[in-house]
């Protein structure tokens, strides 16, 4: 049942219809920043305005949503928005990563490798990665027009030059189809690699800044990196404490006041079905 | 005859501007000749215009009327009317200038300074280096002075940089401004024997020599330049 | 001789004023010309329409034959990146204050395609020893550098990547005249070590004198004199230019 009185998915059919036409210029040219008329959400910015308005746009009555927030399905950024998605579109939602047409994310992309029967959305804050580089936003366009990328390696080697490396572990920058600079928003560098040549369509709204772009479905996506200073993707160099795995990305747990720790799996539905899996191949 | 410097009806007045337009001519159709190998004095009142005259041929003064015709790669170039790019290039291979005083360039060794337009001639860094140092030596200026920048040297010292600078890229043509003002009986004698050195070479000399004793010893013949009366 | 920039019949007015009154220019490979007249006189509008930044109402502006003023952006930028370089009289203009040197100085290679760090650093430290500046401090902001440190790494950021030809605003202006002078002789010797073009604006007579094989003097946008720097010094023809030599104190 959907909520009396709106619209299915909540936007009017003539504001989606402008967000679609916004998403089919984006992926027309991958890793472009394309403005739109942003909507005021029934939700504060920082929460997923811009990927609850893309979400909205593209969902369908039979599509399935999974909305994580940090990797996990539970904490409350993520089941809020699958709570407004049920309630204005009565759409079903699932926690498992394959049983999902759509995926709503904040800060990380799945474990589990897409398909391209699945779209994943992305929350952004801040689409310019020009952005604290270039204080003019007419500027940071006409960089963007020009592919004159120089200022963006020019952070990347103030890192090197303090730090011995490069910093930036999350929101780490990428070139998207060796033409676009992006910004993939703020996941961890360990997931970039899985923007590279994904197959499924990955779409990027921001509510605030009113910008939407896109990465579609195998397209190349290159961190940004020097020679003698290759990208590596970071991870917590331990095992999950629940499921074991040494490969997927890690959360740190404080669990005692005695200042104990442990690290676990940030995909929640990952690191569930690792948990089930030995036990269905012993029944 | 190889002529290398003439001049045809050179004339030059000064129009002072910023005194009413006040014009005062000082050169007044010069006609003068210089050959391979012959040094020409210039002579003439304090105030005939004889420094003037010596800009002019440098091209550092513009000429009112006529021509100033040097022999500058196989060809005669008007320096009165050439291009100033022409003028430099002129400069570069075919003429030198020893003016009176030594324009200081800040923090450039005396060395450097010397070297400089023999490396803009062509000449190889370590050839013009090592050429700047024995003309210094022959010249009496202490080795310990030659990595210095001579701003700080005694009038005589900057004149003998000077001398060691005009006479080092061998140029076809050579003006000297009062070469030996500041120098004493040893080092005057050292400047004549480098005249005679470029004469020899070939080299066409034009000089303002204030010391009878240094013009005989050096020039051919003396040119005298006449005062023009005053306009006024 | 390879004509590098050539200017005709630039023309620009703001309001009733000519900031440029039919002025032509130009300069070849290997050339320094000094534009010199009193602030006002249209000097730096006049490089600014050079380098392409300002559109004159009327005149051409060709480098190596290419029209400048008809160039896109992208092009006109390329070559700011590529052929040319700018030295701007306040190196806050030039610099990026939150970078630091070496980060400065590393700008130009990386926006020409370097992307190898160490190579990068060695070549951003073997430029700022260049221009006097110990190597040490590669890792320190610019802002903790003194007016003339800075000038001198804005111009090791701009001659980094070799241009061709190079516009100079005032690159003296607002130092002490000590410094002054250590700038000046390091420009004129980077400018002959590396055979470069300059066009630079200055009101410092001087400074004119020491560095340009050219000057062309301008006075309320037009070009009232021109020629061989010592001979428009020493011999200067236009009432304006004489004021101009004989208000300079003797040295």
């Amino acid at each position: 049942m959907t909520e009396a009185g709106y619209n299915f998915a909540y936007l009017d059919e003539a504001t989606k219809r402008m967000i679609r036409r916004a998403i089919l210029k984006a992926v027309a040219i991958p890793g472009h920043q394309i403005p739109f008329g942003a909507r005021e959400m029934p939700l504060p910015y920082g929460w997923g305005t811009g990927g609850i308005q893309v979400t909205a746009s593209i969902l369908g009555p039979n599509d399935v949503l999974k909305v994580i927030d940090q990797g996990a399905d539970d904490t409350t950024n993520a089941v809020s928005i699958r709570r407004f998605f049920t309630r204005v579109a009565g759409i079903a939602t699932t926690e498992v990563t394959g049983e999902a047409s759509i995926i709503q994310t904040r800060h990380r992309i799945p474990e589990k490798p897409l398909t391209e029967n699945q779209i994943l959305v992305y929350q952004v804050p801040q689409p310019e990665p020009l952005f604290r580089l270039e204080p003019h936003r007419a500027e940071t366009r006409r960089l963007h027009a020009l592919a004159d990328y120089g200022l963006m390696h020019v952070r990347l080697y103030e890192d090197i030059a303090r730090l011995g490396h490069i910093a930036k572990a999350y929101d780490y920058p990428v070139m998207v189809n060796e033409r676009y600079l992006m910004s993939p928003s703020p996941i961890p560098a360990f997931d970039n690699p899985k923007m590279h040549q994904m197959a499924a369509l990955q779409l990027f709204g921001a509510g605030r800044e009113k910008r939407i772009y896109a990465v579609p479905p195998y397209t190349p996506v290159r961190s940004l990196d020097f020679e003698d200073h290759p990208f590596r993707p970071i991870r917590a160099p331990h095992a999950c404490a629940i499921c074991g795995s040494t490969t997927s990305y890690l959360d740190e747990l404080v669990t005692d006041d005695a200042g104990g720790r442990a690290f676990i799996c940030s995909d929640t539905d990952y690191c569930q079905e690792r948990q089930q899996a030995p036990k269905a191949a012993a029944e | 005859m190889n002529i290398l410097l003439r001049t045809e009806g050179l004339a030059k007045t000064f129009t002072l501007h910023l005194q009413g337009g006040t014009c005062i001519p000082v050169l007044g159709r010069v006609d003068l000749a210089v050959s391979a190998g012959e040094c020409v004095a210039l002579s003439g009142p304090s105030g005939a215009g004889k420094s003037t005259l010596m800009r002019c041929l440098y091209g550092n003064y513009g000429a009112g009327a006529g021509r100033i015709l040097l022999a500058h790669r196989g060809a005669e170039l008007d320096l009165a009317s050439a291009d100033p790019r022409a003028v430099i290039e002129a400069r570069r291979e075919s003429i030198g200038y020893v003016s009176q005083f030594l324009r200081v360039i800040p923090r450039v060794s005396t060395r450097d300074i010397v070297a400089e337009p023999m490396v803009a001639r062509g000449m190889a860094r370590e050839d013009a280096l090592s050429r700047a140092s024995a003309l210094l030596d022959r010249l009496n200026l202490p080795e310990r002075l030659h990595g210095l920048p001579p701003a700080t040297f005694s009038g005589g010292e900057q004149q003998r940089v000077n001398l060691a600078r005009g006479f080092g890229p061998r140029s076809p043509v050579l003006l000297l401004d009062e070469p030996t003002a500041s120098l004493d009986a040893g080092n005057r004698a050292i400047v004549i024997g480098l005249i005679h050195e470029a004469k020899q070479a070939g080299t066409a000399i034009v000089g303002i020599f204030h010391d009878a004793e240094v013009r005989e010893a050096v020039a051919d013949r003396v040119f005298t330049v006449e005062p023009m009366q005053d306009a006024a | 001789m390879t004509l590098l920039l050539e200017a005709k019949g630039l023309d620009l007015k703001f309001g009733a004023i000519a900031a440029l009154d039919d002025v032509a220019l130009d300069v070849t490979a290997g050339e320094v010309v000094a534009i010199v007249g009193e602030s006002g006189s249209g000097k730096t509008t006049l490089l600014r329409v050079l380098a392409g930044q300002m559109a004159p109402d009327a005149g051409a502006v060709h480098y190596l034959g290419r029209d400048v003023l008809g160039m896109t952006e992208a092009e006109r930028r390329r070559l700011m990146r590529m052929d040319w370089g700018f030295v701007h009289q306040n190196p806050r203009d030039g610099l990026r204050m939150g970078v630091s040197a070496g980060g400065n100085v590393g700008e130009r290679l990386m926006a020409l395609g370097a992307r190898h760090y160490g190579n990068i650093r060695d070549e951003a430290k073997a430029w700022l020893q260049r221009v006097e500046i110990d190597a040490g401090r590669i890792d320190d902001l610019p802002r903790h550098f003194s007016g003339g440190m800075q000038q001198r790494l804005q111009i090791a950021r701009t001659l980094v990547t070799r241009p061709k030809l190079v516009f100079m605003d005032e690159p003296t202006g607002g130092l002490d005249v000590s410094v002054q002078a250590r700038l000046l002789d390091l420009i004129r010797a980077l400018v002959r070590e590396l055979g470069l073009s300059v066009l630079i604006v200055t009101h410092d007579i001087a400074a004119a004198r020491l560095l340009a094989d050219r000057i062309l003097v301008m006075r309320r946008g037009q070009v009232v004199e021109q020629g061989l720097t010592d001979r428009v010094l020493d011999d200067p023809q236009h009432p304006y230019t004489q004021l101009l030599v004989s208000s300079v104190l003797a040295a």
